[in-house]
């Protein structure tokens, strides 16, 4: 899989949402993006990608586009 | 405009006396403002005090709403469309919840500062965490409990979570072994609130015999000491059986609520509660609520810098404290110290682990 794929797939799995909402979505925009659904997100994007994000990163992790920005502080480019 | 990047952006315990005076009459001082236009309560109570919020010369001087106005009226600075969240406060069967009305920017401004003053402890690397509740206390997410909101909040701290208690409140002996033997030598965050840890993790530990070796963990626990104080166990007994059921010593208590979440007072190395730059706690005679000096028993006043979508940045609680010091705690930190002493008279039970019902 792509890194986009591997990226959709983590929202997918983590939010249960369907890929055709990613584009524009924002943190709390959806009731299953909400503070547990976000650590779900996390948890997925890590397992995904065998990362650790940095509690700052996961803050500012506001937006499925703006999660792409933080992707490649961890040396992946979506 | 409050510049909230730039607050969240000042180490939490770097300001001293003079300068956070300057500082916090500032923020407090627009916000004032901000809600006297927002908030039609809010300005009906500022108006009944005489009080002009385009005249502030010192925090100290802004009037204090009681905690307890949070359970009797609606207090927010935005319209419904821009709520985001309600947070209600603890409180036993039958009292009255507070109300906590939160917008986007308000809530992730807590989420910020309260990953300030947690990371100031634990550091910036998220640690195997253990949440030594049941994680019936989260499963429902449309309600956001007190409990339930400051697990969640914690849990960014934390990797490969696991919640050590079962739906029952039973500990789960053999998931905590599994976890400590694939995180052993690592340091492990734990965090629960302190009536819960002490009789479901203390108490259970005891009981069965069974001594995991937890030398590693930095645990955080906050909610209240009152129903421990019940049964005698002051702070300093409590990290001591902690100590002795699992090797642990570094333990921190703190100090918080719901109407003014995020910017939590947290306990230092010397066992003294800290407020951090984006708060200050001043403490006030009962009977004329005059300012009590250093080392006088009061109530607790706490401000904060945070509320933004609701009127809740001068707060009287239901505490009584006493004022340590300030500035030369010899941990190092700047800003006020102090301890809680308990519960003023004929107040309200609340605290996450203070309203908890024992039924064992």
């Amino acid at each position: 899989m792509s890194n986009l794929e591997l990226y959709n797939k983590a929202f997918v799995d983590g939010l249960g949402v369907e890929e055709k909402e990613l584009p524009g979505l924002e943190y709390q925009a959806i009731p299953s993006w909400d503070s547990v659904g976000h650590m779900n997100l996390v948890a997925a994007l890590e397992d995904a990608f065998d990362i650790m994000m940095d509690t700052d990163d996961i803050i500012d992790f506001s937006s499925y586009e703006k999660g792409k920005e933080i992707m490649a502080k961890y040396d992946i480019t979506i | 405009m409050i510049n909230y990047d730039e607050i969240l952006n000042i180490p939490p315990y770097s300001m001293a006396c003079e300068e956070k005076e300057k500082f916090l009459t500032e923020i407090l001082g627009e916000l004032t403002g901000h809600h006297y236009e927002r908030c039609l309560e809010y300005r009906r109570i500022l108006d009944a005090f005489g009080f002009e919020p385009g005249n502030i010369k010192s925090y100290y001087d802004i009037p204090f709403l009681p905690v307890r106005l949070f359970k009797e009226y609606e207090l927010r600075s935005v319209k419904s469309s821009d709520t985001a969240k309600i947070v209600t406060s603890s409180g036993t069967t039958g009292q009255q919840v507070s109300r906590i009305y939160l917008d986007k920017e308000t809530s992730a401004n807590q989420t910020k500062a309260l990953t300030k003053i947690v990371s100031s402890y634990i550091g910036k690397n998220r640690l195997p965490m253990i949440i030594l509740d049941s994680p019936a206390v989260v499963k429902d997410r449309a309600m956001f409990s007190a409990r339930g909101a400051g697990i969640l909040g914690f849990q960014m701290f934390g990797r490969d979570r696991i919640f050590a208690l079962d739906e029952n409140m039973e500990l789960d002996i053999k998931g905590l072994e599994e976890f400590l033997e694939k995180h052993a030598g690592e340091e492990i965050f734990l965090f629960g609130f302190t009536f819960m840890i002490w009789l479901h993790f203390y108490e259970a530990l005891k009981k069965i015999g069974y001594h995991p070796d937890i030398s590693k963990g930095i645990m955080i626990h906050g909610g209240g000491w009152k129903k421990l104080a019940d049964r005698n166990i002051s702070g300093e007994r409590f990290k001591e059986g902690l100590n002795e059921v699992c090797g642990i010593s570094r333990v921190y208590d703190y100090y918080g609520m719901a109407e003014q979440t995020g910017s939590i007072y947290m306990e230092c190395e010397e066992g003294h509660l800290h407020a951090s730059v984006f708060s200050d706690i001043i403490v006030r005679d009962p009977f004329d609520f005059s300012i009590c000096p250093v080392g006088k028993k009061g109530i607790i006043e706490t401000v904060s810098v945070l509320p933004h979508s609701y009127p809740g940045h001068v707060l009287l609680t239901e505490d009584e404290g006493v004022i340590l010091g300030e500035d030369d705690c010899p941990c190092g930190r700047k800003g006020k110290y102090f301890a809680v002493c308990g519960r003023i008279k004929n107040a309200e039970i609340r605290g996450c682990s203070d309203t908890y019902a024992d039924k064992g």
